[in-house]
């Protein structure tokens, strides 16, 4: 064929000039352009005559990325930010619900029962979907209103680099990409997000162990259930007036877990699956720029948040239905839900849970944010508490952290549970969305088994060893 | 004072931001395919922001969009498609958003590229817009960060290096919205051909390069008389780039042409 001849002429000479010019082709192509970008931003750059003033970039970066203040700066910064969240939100937590739980739910019923709608279908509907986005809408919403501006207005300003920065010598010791400090970052905001991110990660090898490990990275999802079970049973071992900080260090602590977990399984798969020397690149620390603050505040709620919880609802409609059927649906005199938490207890309470919180998370699946709605609904059913709502499968109403301790405690609860809870959360399954995107991205279905399966497993490891410890101490 | 007759207002190049129609994400049809690139962290989302009037998430920090973002936009009578290429610092190597970029300006054909570079650091920028150049004869470099560079007390004779680069300058800060009316006039200028890019090009130092590119580049232009990066493509098949060899063995080389109006998205290779 002629047109393939010609092609194929091309092709050839190509070939034969590569090998008579030798492998010096794309350094001499490179010092070509550099000399004439230099020459040309020579010609139209006039530099100041004078030092510039604005040492003030220098000495922030110095503080924030040297070896010694690095650090511990970060540390300051993450606990800042969650104190002001966890502070921040109580209150407005409490109007929320007060006015989606107290008020409108309960009219809710009273009206749809007046009109005619037989008891299930009211049930159906309002104690079962609607209580489960009323929840969510409660729990979610005023953290993430003070938690995301805050993060956003972090990253303009552009302190995410400086903790690549700091976190890339870290990364490269356990045979990681540096650049995994971006994606990691990404992932505290979701999950599927810094999986997408790896992309910019070249190496296949180091791009696989940054997407397996994106998990260790607490999202969006997750922030909610740490800060809440933080509040409530770590927050309140200490005297209020430092209840607030307490939580926050507990918050940090769980974070901060997860990127030693980072680490370690990265360090692991390197040296196992994943075999290989890690690859360099260069990071550019971007100049601090001023965070544009009401720009920040729209696009935060806008994207992030209303974002965020317009997804938990989604998912909390069906989760709320579903809970509603499993508790309504018995078989000789019990309901479904109690079935399977039974089913689910023995090893549940191995691992320091119990088989509502084991329950609760194969609910959640699709979205980690409906956790502690799931879990409060399902210990209420099997608790079989009273004067708590109204029937079996109804959330119901909480007007104070005293009234979220007495279900838990109906439900069994210590402090081990709840550090359990928090450990769990960290180390599980990533949610459905992610495992769709791991697919995805990788193309993979043994790669989107690991990365499924292995924090599994690591979290029932994690919480089976800290349950064996906690009950060995106790009995001294 | 006398108020202005608003005719002469509307025919003032000046108020052309009246013109502007953001269309976001409808782009049923358009005149135009307009790429943005440039070195990470330079405002390019920004830019894409500021034009469409999309709120695609923009951070301080490199890396940011890993994918293309697509948007369109309406001036002066004509509909353009943007799309938002990853941010990369060179061309040349194989990473997979260098490849994304590459190959959208080669095979996607943008009718203008507008190069978005970081005023403060023009050297480094500029080694990306001359690879650009010699890919593409139709640009815009946008000296994006002006309120930066004015804060570091730097000049930029934007003359001279408009005409160095042979394409329209536009310095700007996207952030606060100064000079977008201005790219969008130049935009607008390079796609319609009222301005005639006359690009830079690399003189390949080494002078056995250069003699080979010469005979590699004369062959490509006897068989493909239409190509006009035909000295680009000569230096990337000498280097054995894989994707351009792919596409000379396919024949899809042949229909890498400059046509007014006319634009296939490019999926392959992306």
């Amino acid at each position: 064929m002629k047109n393939s001849a010609k092609q194929n002429e091309l092709l050839d000479l190509a070939d034969q000039l590569r090998w008579e010019l030798g492998d010096t082709i794309h350094d001499s192509l490179m010092q070509t352009v550099y000399e004439d970008a230099s020459r040309i931003a020579g010609r139209a750059v006039t530099l100041p005559a004078e030092k510039p003033r604005l040492q003030w970039d220098k000495f922030l970066d110095r503080l924030l990325t040297s070896r010694w203040t690095g650090f511990p700066v970060m540390f300051l910064i993450l606990m800042s930010v969650f104190w002001l969240t966890i502070t921040g939100a109580n209150i407005p937590s409490g109007w929320i619900a007060d006015l989606l739980v107290d008020t409108l739910h309960p009219w809710l019923k009273t009206a749809s029962l007046s009109i005619g709608f037989p008891w299930w279908l009211s049930g159906f509907l309002f104690d079962g979907m609607y209580l489960a986005a009323a929840w969510v809408i409660s729990v979610m919403l005023p953290p993430m209103a003070i938690f995301f501006p805050l993060f956003t207005i972090l990253e303009d300003f552009g302190y995410l680099p400086r903790v690549a920065f700091n976190l890339d010598a870290l990364f490269r010791k356990s045979g990681a990409h540096g650049k995994q400090a971006l994606t990691m970052a990404m992932g505290y905001g979701c999950n599927a997000a810094g999986i997408i991110a790896t992309r910019i990660i070249d190496s296949p090898r180091e791009r696989l162990i940054a997407i397996i490990t994106n998990n260790f990275s607490l999202c969006n999802g997750r922030w909610p259930t740490q800060i809440l079970i933080a509040s409530l049973f770590i927050g309140t071992l200490v005297p209020p007036a430092l209840g607030g900080f307490v939580s926050a260090l507990s918050v940090v602590g769980v974070a901060l877990l997860g990127v030693a977990l980072t680490f370690v399984t990265s360090w692991f798969l390197s040296r196992s699956v994943l075999k290989g020397t890690p690859s360099s690149f260069s990071l550019e620390l971007p100049p601090y720029r001023p965070p544009r603050i009401w720009q920040t505040l729209y696009t935060s709620l806008v994207d992030r948040t209303l974002f965020v919880l317009w997804r938990a609802v989604v998912f909390a409609f069906p989760a709320g239905a579903l809970i509603w059927l499993m508790a309504n649906f018995q078989i000789s005199g019990i309901s479904l839900a109690e079935y399977l938490i039974q089913w689910f207890n023995p090893f549940g309470l191995l691992i320091g849970l119990n088989g509502v919180i084991l329950l609760a998370y194969v609910i959640a699946i699709p979205a980690n944010e409906i956790v502690v709605p799931t879990i409060l609904m399902l210990t209420v059913l099997s608790a079989k508490m009273t004067g708590m709502g109204a029937g079996a499968g109804v959330m119901f109403e909480l007007d104070d952290m005293q009234a979220y301790q007495q279900v838990f405690q109906a439900g069994g609860w210590t402090l081990m549970t709840a550090l359990n809870l928090m450990l769990f959360s960290l180390v599980h399954n990533p949610c459905s969305t992610t495992i769709y995107t791991i697919f995805k991205e990788t193309g993979s279905r043994r790669w989107t088994l690991v990365s499924t399966f292995l924090p599994v497993v690591m979290g029932f490891l994690l919480t089976f060893f800290v349950t064996q410890f906690w009950r060995l101490i106790s009995m001294l | 004072m006398k108020p202005h007759p608003e005719a002469n207002c509307a025919s003032c190049p000046a108020h052309n931001t009246a013109q502007l129609e953001r269309l976001g994400v409808d782009m049923t049809e358009w005149d135009y395919a307009i790429a943005l690139a440039g070195n990470p962290n330079t405002g390019k989302s920004t830019v894409f922001n500021a034009l469409t009037g999309l709120r695609q998430h923009t951070g301080n920090w490199p890396g940011k969009t890993v994918t293309r973002a697509e948007g369109g936009f309406s001036f002066a009578g004509k509909r353009f498609k943007l799309i938002d290429l990853p941010g990369t610092y060179s061309l040349l190597s194989t990473s997979t958003d260098e490849e994304v970029a590459r190959n959208f300006i080669l095979f996607g054909q943008p009718d203008v590229t507008v190069i978005v570079a970081d005023a403060t650091r023009l050297e480094r920028n500029l080694n990306l817009t001359l690879q650009i150049l010699e890919i593409t004869e139709r640009a815009v470099l946008c000296l994006n960060l002006m309120d930066e560079a004015k804060r570091h007390r730097l000049q930029i004779d934007e003359r001279t290096l408009s005409k160095d680069l042979g394409i329209p300058v536009v310095p700007a800060s996207a952030r606060v919205g100064i000079g977008i009316d201005e790219l969008l006039q130049r935009i607008h200028e390079v796609a319609s051909g009222q301005f005639v890019c006359r690009p830079h090009r690399i003189k390949y130092g080494n002078s056995a390069l250069q003699k080979a590119v010469d005979q590699l580049a004369e062959q490509i232009a006897g068989k493909y008389p239409q190509l006009f990066n035909t000295r680009w493509m000569a230096l990337r098949l000498i280097e054995g780039d894989a994707r351009l060899r792919e596409a000379v063995a396919g024949g899809e080389i042949a229909g890498l042409v400059h046509e007014q109006q006319t634009y296939a998205p490019a999926e392959s290779g992306l």
